[in-house]
């Protein structure tokens, strides 16, 4: 029963995971996807608010999964790609609807809400975002 | 006057076709889909389940709506395919959705009308002052045992209604129910795969809810047929619903638009809210729709809607239901396989 | 600054299943205790890189597990920082020489990793990754470096067959080391045509999973002679981090973390990339080595595809990189590989790399990285 399987790790990054909400710095400006709980850029003078962010972006690059982790097996093949959001912050998910010609580099995606993670028969439902090609 | 704000539906993209899964069986294709008014049904992807269905349909019907999810006071979603026995489907659907804490939720079960349910529910609470906006939604991913005749019908998808009293789409006129204990198809705890009664389904179960519950809402309401412009029913197979036209003095075109089953099959609690959702993307200002729902064990839930002259512009935001059904890809019976169990 | 090396030993790396972490950290620690000519009671400190021993086989604390065996009660510490774990045990380990704590030490890298099916071992090597924000996605290491490469090609141009004479290149030098887990020359075709583990990258485009160990005595300056005739030293050494996840990157074709552990380690060691006579770069999957022969200065960004193309970076050419074999064919036992990487350099600098021997080799190179590129360590070796 490791981490997979841990309750309170799950939820805490419900909110986070489920409705795109980033975290933006007052001070300068930038937003953060995933959200950062201390401003990179101005540290202690930072103040971070959380903020929902566009749920549509860009393919910057991608792979195709087909040699699964624990708790992927029956999922595999599946694309990974690392996405940029209209709205700046780049974030790592899987593709899903995709057809022939849609894994490129600057395919316009959007996100949907998806399962990630089964535990077992017993155990809870991980949901979280894929992203779609537009 | 209580409405519909806004509505919206979701089909998963993938497709098996009846001539698929008949070649399986070595059964007759076209004796099939003559029969069941079926030519494909719709399958989920091996991450879609009734919960990211409702999300979808929900989002879409925010869309149209243009609400702050926040003001959303209830979520009732119906299924025969909630993710979980015991934890709601409607709280996973209020968090994705942004509807915050200040909600009350529940998840129904009464087959496939456990959608429209929820639609009376929210209208309660609603007409009694208790909250100003509710989500009702009706979504399924039902299992079918390999080799049955369900195979062919037994599909995935899914609606969603916020019901208010302001910038309605359609004034929801009235509702009219009728429920007895009648048990023509049900499926017991822990079991996989649903059991029915063969012929026992038609006459004494779907046929006599629908027909009750929609002569007692024209009744109430002081309608007649023609006064409908458009007629929804529950779609177990495409055959019943036209005969429950029939039977209701209903002319077969009126059925038209909302004959989801014939390209996606059954989506169970999701058939005749999807029915409605296609006709309202069409239905014309004024137009006024009939829609019965029907659930096994059994029962029906009648409503008459009536189009307002805002659905034209507010429809717009948002996917058809005819373009999820038209976006599809065919799947092979091993690769259905795989989806529906996982292997 | 200038620490000297007066032994080194490693176990055979592959798939060993007859021994246990213990054994494989006895084995490689005493061999180079005899190397170095000490005893073990002149050992001051331990400093062991490893990188998971508690997601592999269950076991934390392994430092003091090793002082235990070895029938020591000196300071022993684990150190970590996913596959860099072995060059961070390594600088860890000089600092303390430089320090004037310790005089004599023993830096070591261990890995047990074959005791796990593949996917327990795919899920675990994602621990070197954002588990929150990249494995929960089921992403995997080989599809990070895969999306790195994807990235390469599409800026740069690079394409598959550079990325497979890198296996080529570490494939032959493998094939003259006796301790590689790979020991067969294989062809461009062969790296093409094997099943395709996350696209691009094929199963002989990424390191395999292996067990294996890798030892330094280290001791001050001063007292490097008393050992030996002809120490080699560590005149230089630089680290840097970067984001834990891929996706929060400046570049994804570059990894900072390595410019900079390499920038500060040149002039610490008061040297510019031209005086590197040859370099065991972390060439965990084909691509990065690409990357690494890039950020690390022997090319310009985007030519690392060419230095293959024209051979500079065999064992006859300009800059040889990865004469031990890599981390591709040598395996990586992830933390034991930094120190696996020194002990190349070592026995090249000494003229002791037999068939792999680079002529005239002076100053030598590792570099070492942790997960998709959020730590680098870059150690200068001289003689």
């Amino acid at each position: 029963m490791g981490h997979e399987s841990s309750v309170p790790l799950f939820w805490r990054l419900i909110k986070p995971r489920y409705q795109l909400i980033g975290t933006k710095c007052k001070t300068c400006g930038n937003v953060f996807y995933p959200p950062k709980y201390l401003c990179p850029v101005c540290r202690k003078e930072g103040k971070l608010e959380d903020t929902k962010l566009k749920r549509t972006g860009k393919i910057l690059t991608f792979s195709i999964v087909r040699s699964a982790p624990t708790g992927f097996e029956k999922e595999v093949p599946y694309p990974v790609a690392i996405i940029e959001l209209d709205d700046g912050p780049r974030l790592t998910s899987q593709i899903v609807d995709w057809k022939e010609g849609d894994l490129k580099i600057g395919r316009r995606v959007e996100a949907c809400f998806r399962r990630i993670y089964t535990d077992g028969k017993e155990g809870i439902i991980n949901y979280g975002l894929k992203f779609r090609p537009v | 006057m209580i409405g519909i704000v806004g509505y919206g539906g979701y089909v998963p993209r993938f497709r098996i076709k009846v001539e698929e899964i008949a070649s399986v069986w070595g059964s007759n294709a076209k004796s099939i889909k003559d029969g069941l008014l079926v030519d494909e049904k719709s399958v989920p992807s091996i991450d879609e389940d009734t919960a990211t269905i409702s999300v979808e349909a929900a989002l879409n019907a925010l869309k149209m709506a243009q609400i702050n999810p926040q003001k959303i006071g209830a979520i009732y979603i119906g299924s025969e395919s909630h993710p979980y026995a015991v934890k709601p489907t409607s709280t996973i659907v209020g968090e994705a959705i942004g509807v915050g804490s200040e909600f009350t939720a529940a998840d129904t079960e009464f087959a496939c009308k456990a959608g429209t349910a929820g639609i009376q529910m929210v209208m309660g609470l609603i007409k009694g002052g208790y909250i100003e906006f509710g989500l009702a939604i009706g979504a399924d991913t039902a299992q079918s045992k390999p080799g049955d005749a369900l195979e062919y019908t037994a599909s995935a998808g899914g609606a969603a209604f916020i019901v208010g009293k302001k910038n309605i789409v359609a004034e929801i006129e009235g509702t009219f129910s009728c429920s007895t204990d009648t048990p023509d198809f049900w499926r017991r705890d822990t079991v996989e795969y649903p059991s029915h009664g063969g012929r026992f389904t038609g006459i004494p179960a779907y046929f006599k809810h629908v027909v009750s519950a929609t002569n007692g809402l024209m009744n109430k309401l002081n309608l007649k047929q023609s006064d409908f412009d458009f007629v929804v029913f529950h779609m177990p197979n495409g055959k019943f619903p036209l005969k429950a036209a029939k039977m209701l003095g209903f002319d077969s075109n009126k059925l038209t638009p909302g004959f989801v089953i014939k390209k996606i099959g059954n989506t169970y609690s999701g058939s005749s809210i999807l029915g409605l959702a296609a006709t309202l993307d069409i239905a014309k200002p004024g137009q006024r729709i009939l829609i019965t729902s029907y659930g096994s064990g059994a029962g029906s839930d009648s409503f008459s809607i009536k189009v307002t002259d805002l659905i034209e512009k507010k429809r717009k935001r948002v996917k058809k239901i005819q373009d999820y059904i038209d976006d599809k890809e065919y799947v092979t019976y091993a690769k259905y396989t795989r989806l529906r169990r996982g292997i | 600054m200038k620490v000297a090396v007066i032994g080194v030993g490693t176990t055979n790396f592959g798939e060993n299943w007859d021994v246990n972490l213990r054994q494989l950290a006895i084995e490689a620690g005493t061999k180079a205790i005899l190397d170095a000519g000490i005893r073990g009671r002149d050992l001051d400190a331990i400093y062991l890189g490893n990188m998971s021993a508690g997601r592999f086989i269950g076991q934390e604390h392994v430092a003091a597990m090793v002082s235990g065996e070895l029938g020591l009660s000196i300071p022993a510490m684990r150190i970590e920082g996913a596959c860099a774990s072995g060059g961070l045990a390594l600088r860890q380990g000089l600092l303390s020489i430089l320090s004037g704590q310790h005089d004599i030490i023993l830096v070591g890298g261990a890995e047990k990793m074959t005791d796990l099916m593949t996917d327990g071992v795919t899920s675990s090597l994602m621990g070197a990754g954002d588990q929150e924000w990249e494995a929960y996605y089921g992403v995997t290491f080989p599809s990070l470096y895969a999306m790195i490469a994807r990235r390469h090609m599409f800026e740069f141009g690079t394409t598959r067959e550079q990325l497979a004479k890198v296996a080529v290149k570490n494939h032959h030098n493998g094939s003259l080391n006796p301790i590689a887990q790979f020991r067969k020359e294989i062809t461009i075709k062969d790296v093409l045509n094997s099943p395709m583990v996350a696209d691009p990258l094929t199963l002989f485009d990424c390191s395999p999973i292996t067990d294996g160990a890798a030892t330094l005595i280290l001791c001050k300056e001063e007292l490097a002679k008393k050992y030996t005739d002809d120490p080699v030293y560590i005149i230089g050494c630089g680290q840097a981090s970067d984001t834990l996840a891929l996706h929060d990157r400046r570049s994804l074709t570059t990894l900072d973390a390595t410019v900079k552990a390499a920038k500060d380690a040149y002039k610490q060691a008061s040297i510019t990339v031209k005086d590197v006579d040859l370099a065991e770069v972390h060439d965990c999957f084909t691509i990065a080595e690409i990357v690494a022969t890039e950020d690390l200065g022997f090319c310009k960004k985007g030519e690392g595809g060419k230095l293959l193309d024209e051979g500079e970076t065999e064992i006859e050419g300009r800059i040889p990189v990865n004469t031990s074999g890599g981390l591709k064919a040598v395996g990586h036992p992830v933390g034991a590989t930094g120190v696996k990487q020194a002990v190349e350099i070592v026995l090249q600098l000494r003229g002791q790399a037999d068939k792999r021997q680079v002529k005239d080799a002076k100053i030598g190179l590792t570099h070492n990285v942790g997960g998709s590129g959020a730590t680098a360590v870059v150690h200068i070796f001289s003689r």
